[in-house]
């Protein structure tokens, strides 16, 4: 039998070299930088406060992914209504929430108090903590976005499965929630998980109405020591530990439904 | 012929697609226990005509009754008033559709399919539904694939299937839209030997059909429309051996001549 001589490919080796020593040459000038303090981030690593902040920022992420989900459904289902006023409002939602910035969007639910002294009988600052107010902007911007990941997978699933839940005598939403959702779910999932990492990141940019995320935590505390980029690192940690996760999650579902998609469409 | 009422009662349906009018004034008596086929060339308006009878699509003009019910429409003071969504169900739960493409619900398991708007439409027991889905499934001789899902079914059981949700929900008019237009060569008889078997158990039927040994054979009547009008109808030992019209002579020859179209 004969052997195979694989080809020579220099230029590969070569690149990969030059990646390593950029590599290895970036943790050194961190490492060895005189400027950082190395024994301060093991300090604040589990500090209470930092864990105060990181529990805060996974129930901002949470909670804002879940209604965002919700309203992002209620959302496109207007856009894809029979009614122009409902496809236009949901047009405009959209458009407002995903055109301006969302540092923006924050600012402004963190200072309504400016703009609405009181919400009914209730006093806007009483009502609209910085938590609350936090959960306001990044679930009304992340609705906005899901609602046009939603659509794409409602509009990916056969007309037919419509048409043949309605031939059978069930009302509209029925067969919307029996029939089009669970099905729509398979193309909704995947850009769902890349939507809810940006938004686990996008949490940071709470710290600017003092919503008590794990920025918010570290920048309190490296504005009493100074030491800014060791509690920055702190953070960057954890916001890599919990997107490591959720790309992790993000992986096994998809790899479930994978194989859900190839039983459905196996063979005719 | 028949003192009964029928069982669909078509006067007059005119429907539109924008500026295109597909249906021209379609006029059509089925009786109770009749197997009624459509045949004609496509565009002809013979599923878009079956698809008002259950309101999928609205019709323009005209009335379409089905048991002495007017579908789709209330009738008050000499007009006709859009129905509400909730009794336009109700009319359809009791008019089963089979569909060209199968149409099952792809992540529900072949029982799931036909249990799922007893449950959920006539809020049936889960026993109830199950259990007339297993003798539904028997029925058409796939009692052994309740746990199967669609995909790993081929196009004869997904139609059979299919066949068996619609009669789930107990329907007293079935329609059928070009039933084996999808369907290989070979999977065809097993669709067509389980909607004789229907047939010949009294069930109300109109069929959209290519298959015409399927409309000689078991069709009480059959229609050739053409250009959104029936332009022969009678039974099929006249419209398909002894047609009177020109148009139903070429289509009918054309037939003949070119392969099965699929």
């Amino acid at each position: 039998m004969n052997q195979v001589v694989p080809l020579r490919r220099p230029g590969l080796w070569l690149g990969s070299a030059i990646v390593i020593v950029t590599m290895a040459w970036l943790a050194l000038t961190v490492w060895r930088n005189p400027n950082i303090v190395h024994s301060v981030i093991p300090e604040y690593q589990f500090a209470p406060a930092i864990l105060q902040g990181l529990r805060t920022t996974v129930v901002l992420a949470v909670l804002s992914a879940l209604i965002g989900l919700l309203l992002g459904i209620v959302l496109a289902v207007m856009r894809l209504s029979e009614s122009r006023v409902l496809r236009l409002g949901s047009g405009l939602y959209t458009w407002l929430l995903r055109g301006t910035p969302l540092l923006v969007q924050i600012i402004v639910w963190g200072n309504l108090a400016l703009l609405f002294e009181y919400i009914g009988p209730f006093k806007t600052n009483s009502l609209l903590t910085p938590f609350v107010a936090s959960v306001v902007a990044l679930a009304l911007n992340e609705a906005a976005y899901m609602a046009e990941v939603v659509r794409a997978g409602i509009l990916a699933v056969d007309r037919g499965q419509y048409e043949a839940a309605t031939a059978l005598g069930m009302p509209r939403l029925l067969a919307l929630r029996r029939i089009i959702l669970p099905q729509a779910m398979r193309v909704i999932i995947p850009p769902a998980g890349n939507q809810f990492i940006s938004l686990l990141k996008a949490t940071s940019l709470v710290s600017v109405i003092a919503g008590g995320d794990l920025l918010t935590a570290a920048q309190n505390i490296s504005s009493a020591n100074l030491h800014t980029i060791e509690l920055m690192l702190v953070a960057t940690f954890w916001y890599l530990a919990l997107t490591s996760i959720s790309s992790l999650g993000q992986f096994y579902v998809e790899r479930r439904l994978a194989r859900s998609v190839a039983g459905s469409h196996g063979k005719h | 012929m028949n003192a009964q009422r029928p069982m669909v009662s078509a006067q007059d349906v005119h429907k539109r697609f924008g500026h295109v009018e597909v249906l021209k004034g379609i006029s059509m008596e089925v009786a109770k226990g009749e197997v009624m086929c459509l045949i004609g060339p496509s565009g002809s308006g013979k599923s878009t005509f079956l698809r008002c009878i259950n309101h999928l699509e609205q019709v323009h003009a005209g009335r379409i009754e089905v048991d002495g019910e007017l579908i789709g429409y209330h009738e008050r003071g000499g007009r006709l008033h859009e129905m509400h969504e909730h009794d336009v169900c109700r009319q359809r739960t009791q008019i089963g559709m089979v569909f060209q493409r199968f149409n099952l619900f792809a992540h529900q398991t072949v029982l799931q399919n036909i249990v799922e708007a007893p449950m959920t439409v006539k809020r049936e027991t889960r026993a109830e539904a199950t259990e007339r889905a297993q003798a539904l499934l028997n029925r058409v001789g796939l009692a052994n694939k309740s746990d199967a899902y669609p995909s790993q079914l081929s196009g004869g059981q997904q139609q059979r299937v299919a066949i068996a949700r619609a009669l789930a929900m107990q329907p007293k008019l079935m329609l059928f839209d070009e039933p084996t237009s999808a369907l290989d060569p070979e999977l065809v008889d097993e669709v067509l030997s389980v909607m004789r078997g229907l047939a010949e158990d009294g069930m109300t039927m109109i069929v959209v059909t290519h298959e015409m040994s399927f409309a000689r054979d078991v069709g009480d009547r059959v229609a050739f429309m053409d250009g959104g009008v029936v332009v022969e109808c009678g039974p099929p030992s006249e419209v398909l051996a002894r047609p009177q019209q020109e148009r139903t002579r070429s289509f009918l020859s054309r037939l003949i001549d070119a392969p099965r179209a699929t």
